[in-house]
């Protein structure tokens, strides 16, 4: 497999689709509304009526300037809705008014890191079109090949969708994810959609080709369809290096073709050969007329742009004394806001990361929620890191504190308090648990009067159980060795 | 009685109507009537809407004696081609394939109709989606020229035109793509009128060629036309391609006559080849009489006049193409039941369409093709530009330009069915104007010596339908055309 | 440009025509004449001319996102040739005929 491996690289494009949040479609005043009776949410115009006609939605437009500016994309003076024609039961006109050679967005760039390392995706073009309606395929697998006849509603037909198209300069499944994770944190940072792979408001297909290695010729593609999550883009493009890997280095060759991402069965399979290429007849939209953005409101876009992730985690990590690696993870998952507001709080950086990256990511996956949605504040955060500090409780017995403010209980202090979590750092309270120690296991407690440092773990465990965890460890440590370590006049520090 | 109500003017009844001299419910029931009476000989309605009117003019007659403000057009009989839709009434654009359609909503036109208290008396016949030049192409039945009646009206607003000439309405609507309301106002002794592309709204008309189509007026009398084009013309919010500066009132500049405006005559136009004597000889007179009125007359070159035929036979069917791709029987129309979706498709508008639409929309998608959009559709447009420039640099020389409207007088049934280039050939007057999105007018230049009307074409610049409407009322005043139908094989109908 | 037959076939299956044998024999020959006329426009010069999309220069015509009502569903429906719970009815889609 190395040799192979050696021998292609692998060339990646993606495509993805945002449906934007608008409150009405691409190109009719109908509201977007999910859940609704089938067809109500339709008009003249996105029922493709005879003599409807198509008006843009101004606030998709915006959408699109300020996402083409997000990505560092040149806005086109001039730009124009073609007709893309084709039939299928799902479009109202069989023709999608989208764009075709004068794109709004083009030539922009995403940098994304994979692997350790930072990678430039070009991005060719963003475009704006209109969304297609839904069928529903009836007959025994719910699914479209065998069914007997479909059942089409057009809720959401026309619904404005932005297509991004990034040059082929992907090179690893890592690459593409990290792709896909950045360009989906830049639209929610827009809040230009909620981007929800799962949910189809974000879509990505993926164009997998090989070459072998130094030549510059494009090997024969393969689209690749039905990714719903970024770990399912990840599987399936390695599965189609290996698969056209397989296929290349058997002498066999790859078929341009469209391919389905089976997730259940980690594969993918023929979707539809495509032996003559669409021929999709584009022309300039006669109904539309050209999209020429003022360069001053492009301008007051461009200011009025968020902070955009990459510069977000530059910040984060520089403000905060935080690694890369911790800087990119709190605010892919939105956990950065948290973190400011610890850190401004008084908790030392690092440890309210540590804090948010490991136990409240974990919390919030559990839960299937966003880390972002946790019920955590960065003043609750703070104070847990000053009971840390002071030595109330251990990290041990933070660990639980935390999970219980998560789960509602109240704020660290009182949730240790509630729960009795508090750490035992009274001496005299410790002192009998010590002694006990020591006297059931005298073993080791001459192994250690001996010489052997680590035998000291066996007394410390008996202490901590004998408290249920909740002695403070350096305590104990130090109270066995002054006990251990004694003149035998057994004074010591009893009281 | 009833009949000086359906030989008078729209102007003249609004007056008689204003006086209390006649009921609007009069005025409806004549027409109806005439209608009925005359509908076996000229075939003009596909559907008469007779309840509709009645009640529409008993409300028109309620209100004005309750004192309420009235419309433009309050309780004048207005004839709609059936490319309109009309909420809830027929509207079958012409086509098999729409054949029992109820439209859910009203075109903007017939909507302002309604607002101006219009009588909306019925949907008249024309080729199937305004694809023709002389009323064959109906797949319904054949309207007849009043004039003679073993000839065609014209087309595509064959009934229209019909209809009007009949003494069926005073008014009409229609539409010209390439000439379809001028070149059948011609063969009937009528003023029909295409504004400047944009003035009218286009939402609610069924498509044929999108940068092409208009609304116009047909009527018997300048002034009418003027009247019905004010009534429906003005930006719509609808219609991107909508012009926004508001549609001047006409009423002031109609009777200030041609003294020292320069007419521009077309030399390519009159020595084109298939031009007849008769309507070249009563061409030239208009031309002289306005020369006697004071207008100073200039000859005048639209070079690329010549490839405007050839330019239009390859955008017209591009765009129609793409327009009647929705019309596959999923959403509304005909259904054709066959196996699969696709060939439910194949088979509805295979059976749907009749062979003039076919024709086009296989040049159509043709002309789109890959591999021949440059050479046909780009080029076409290319030529449209040098067309545009032409009529720009021509109206720097004059104020409008005069030409005939048709190179011959209405002919015979069939005569032109077996040869579809002839038929196109039809237009080559009327077809640049449509091109450059000029406003053009034809207006009754007489008779030739077979007795059948001849129409003569004023165009004018974007936006300059006052001159224009100038010129026809100075022509029409001037010349005192009476558009009786009149002739041995004319309509035989006593008034 | 003279059409093939093959070319007639593939045109009529971009637009969905299910043509008969006759039709795809006279269609051929009508199309063939109206685009040698219509070729004509290639004898004109137009290397630095721009192509004329929208007669009536327009630019940026755009409506504010804000929501009216939309057709009630019966209504939306009302005109389907064939429907079912709401929905349009369409006859089995086979992939790749598309």
């Amino acid at each position: 497999m190395l040799e192979q491996a050696q021998r292609y690289e692998a060339v990646i494009g993606l495509e993805v689709h945002v449906e934007l949040n608008t409150n009405t479609k691409m190109f009719c005043s109908c509201a977007i509304d999910f859940g609704g009776e089938p067809n109500s949410r339709t008009c003249p115009v996105c029922l493709g009526q005879p003599g409807s006609l198509p008006v843009v939605n101004a606030k998709a437009v915006e959408s699109a300037i300020r996402l083409g500016l997000a990505l560092g994309c040149d806005i086109a003076p001039v730009s124009q809705f073609h007709r893309k024609n084709y039939f299928y039961p799902d479009m109202p006109k069989n023709y999608q008014i989208s764009q075709y050679d004068i794109p709004i967005c083009l030539h922009g760039e995403l940098t994304v890191t994979a692997d350790g390392q930072d990678h430039r995706v070009g991005i060719t073009r963003v475009h704006m079109e209109e969304d297609t309606g839904k069928s529903l395929h009836v007959g025994t697998s719910g699914r479209i090949h065998g069914a007997d006849y479909s059942l089409v509603d057009y809720n959401r037909a026309g619904i404005p969708l932005l297509e991004i198209v990034s040059e082929p300069d992907i090179r690893t499944a890592a690459q593409a994810q990290a792709y896909l994770s950045e360009l989906r944190a830049i639209v929610l940072a827009l809040g230009i959609s909620d981007a929800k792979l799962e949910e189809g408001s974000m879509r990505c297909d993926a164009n997998v080709s090989l070459r072998p290695v130094g030549h510059t010729v494009f090997g024969t593609r393969a689209e690749v369809k039905n990714m719903n999550s970024v770990r399912s883009l990840g599987r399936a493009i390695e599965y189609e290096i290996a698969r056209q890997t397989d296929l290349l280095t058997a002498g066999h060759p790859v078929v341009q073709e469209t391919r389905h991402w089976d997730e259940d069965a980690g594969r993918t399979s023929t979707l539809r050969t495509k032996e003559t290429t669409e021929d999709y007849r584009y022309f300039p939209d006669p109904d539309l007329v050209p999209v020429v953005p003022d360069p001053g409101w492009i301008e007051q876009l461009r200011a009025g742009l968020p902070e955009l992730p990459a510069a977000r985690r530059a910040r984060l990590a520089d403000s905060r004394g935080l690694s890369a690696e911790q800087a990119a993870t709190l605010v892919g998952a939105g956990l950065d806001g948290i973190l400011d507001d610890a850190a401004d709080a008084g908790a030392p950086p690092a440890e309210a990361a540590n804090w948010l990256t490991n136990e409240v990511v974990a919390w919030a996956n559990e839960r299937d929620i966003e880390p972002a949605a946790a019920p955590l504040t960065g003043a609750q955060l703070a104070e847990l890191s000053g009971l840390v500090a002071d030595g109330t409780l251990s990290k041990k017995l933070a660990r639980q504190v935390l999970g219980g403010v998560l789960d509602g209980e109240g704020d660290p202090r009182q949730v240790a308090q509630a729960r009795g979590l508090e750490q035992i750092s009274d001496t005299s309270a410790i002192a009998a648990a010590v002694d006990d120690a020591i006297a059931a296991d005298p073993g080791a407690a001459q192994k250690v009067r001996d010489g052997n440092d680590k035998a000291i773990g066996a007394l410390v465990g008996a202490v901590m159980r004998a408290t249920k965890g909740q002695a403070n460890p350096g305590l104990v440590n130090e109270l066995l060795r002054k006990r251990l370590f004694a003149d035998g006049t057994g004074g010591g520090d009893g009281g | 009685m009833s009949a000086d109500l359906v030989t008078a003017t729209a102007a003249q009844l609004l007056e008689r109507l204003n006086a209390g001299d006649v009921s609007a419910a009069e005025v409806a029931q004549a027409h109806l009537d005439r209608i009925e009476a005359t509908e076996t000989q000229v075939d003009a309605f596909l559907h008469v809407m007779h309840d509709e009117a009645l009640a529409a003019a008993a409300d028109v007659d309620r209100r004005r004696a309750a004192g309420e403000q009235l419309g433009l057009l309050a309780g004048v009989p207005v004839a709609l081609k059936d490319i309109f839709t009309t909420r809830g009434v027929p509207t079958t654009c012409g086509s098999k394939i729409l054949d029992g359609y109820r439209p859910p909503y009203d075109s903007t036109v017939t909507a302002r109709l309604h607002a101006a208290d219009a009588v909306i008396v019925g949907k008249t016949n024309m080729d199937e989606f305004a694809m023709g030049s002389s009323g064959e192409n109906s797949a319904f039945k054949l309207s007849r020229n009043p004039w003679d009646l073993g000839r065609v009206p014209g087309g595509s607003s064959a009934g229209s035109v019909a209809a009007v000439a009949a003494f069926q309405a005073p008014l009409a609507t229609g539409t010209d793509t390439g000439g379809s309301i001028r070149q059948p106002a011609a063969f009937t002794g009528l003023v029909g009128a295409k504004p400047t592309y944009g003035r009218v709204s286009r939402y609610g008309m069924i498509a044929f060629a999108s940068s092409l189509d208009q609304c116009g007026p047909i009527a018997r009398t300048v002034t009418d036309a003027a009247l019905l084009l004010q009534a429906v013309a003005g930006h719509d919010p609808m219609d991107s391609t909508s012009i926004p500066e508001p549609f001047p009132d006409l009423r002031p500049s109609l009777g200030a006559g041609v003294d020292g405006l320069r007419i521009g005559v077309v030399r390519e136009f009159l020595e084109s080849e298939g031009l007849e004597p008769g309507v070249r000889d009563r061409t030239t007179e208009a031309i002289e009489r306005l020369g006697k009125l004071g207008a100073d007359i200039v000859e005048v070159s639209l070079p690329h006049a010549v490839y405007g035929v050839s330019a239009y036979y390859l955008i017209a069917p591009s765009e129609c193409s793409s327009n009647l791709s929705r019309f596959d029987g999923v959403r509304y129309g005909l259904r054709v039941g066959a196996g699969t979706a696709e060939e439910m498709m194949a088979a509805t508008r295979e059976q749907g369409f009749g062979a003039e639409v076919k024709r086009r929309i296989m040049i159509g998608t043709y002309a789109l093709s890959a591999g021949y959009y440059d050479a046909y559709y780009a080029q076409a447009q290319r030529v449209r530009t040098l067309i545009l420039r032409d009529f720009a640099a021509a109206f720097e020389q004059c104020d409008a330009l005069v030409s005939p409207t048709a190179p011959t007088t209405a002919f015979a049934f069939g005569d032109k069915t077996d040869d579809p280039l002839a038929m196109y050939l039809n237009d080559v007057f009327t077809i640049p104007a449509s091109l450059a999105g000029s406003p053009a007018v034809s207006v009754p230049g007489g008779l030739d010596d077979q007795g059948l009307p001849v129409g003569v074409q004023i165009m004018a610049p974007v936006l300059g339908e006052d001159v224009m409407f100038r010129v026809a009322a100075a022509l029409e005043a001037e010349l005192g055309f009476d558009p009786t139908p009149r002739g041995p094989n004319a309509l035989k109908a006593a008034l | 440009m003279s059409l093939s037959t093959d070319d007639v076939r593939h045109v009529a299956r971009l637009a969905r025509l299910a043509l008969t044998d006759e039709e795809v024999d006279s269609l051929g020959a009508q199309l063939s004449d109206i685009l040698a006329y219509a070729e004509k426009v290639g004898e004109v010069a137009t290397s630095d001319v721009p192509p004329t999309s929208h007669p009536y220069p327009l630019r940026n015509v755009w409506r504010d996102d804000e929501p009216r009502p939309s057709l009630p569903p019966a209504e939306a429906i009302a005109t389907a040739p064939q429907a079912e719970d709401g929905r349009f009815h369409v006859p089995r889609i086979v992939e790749g005929e598309a």
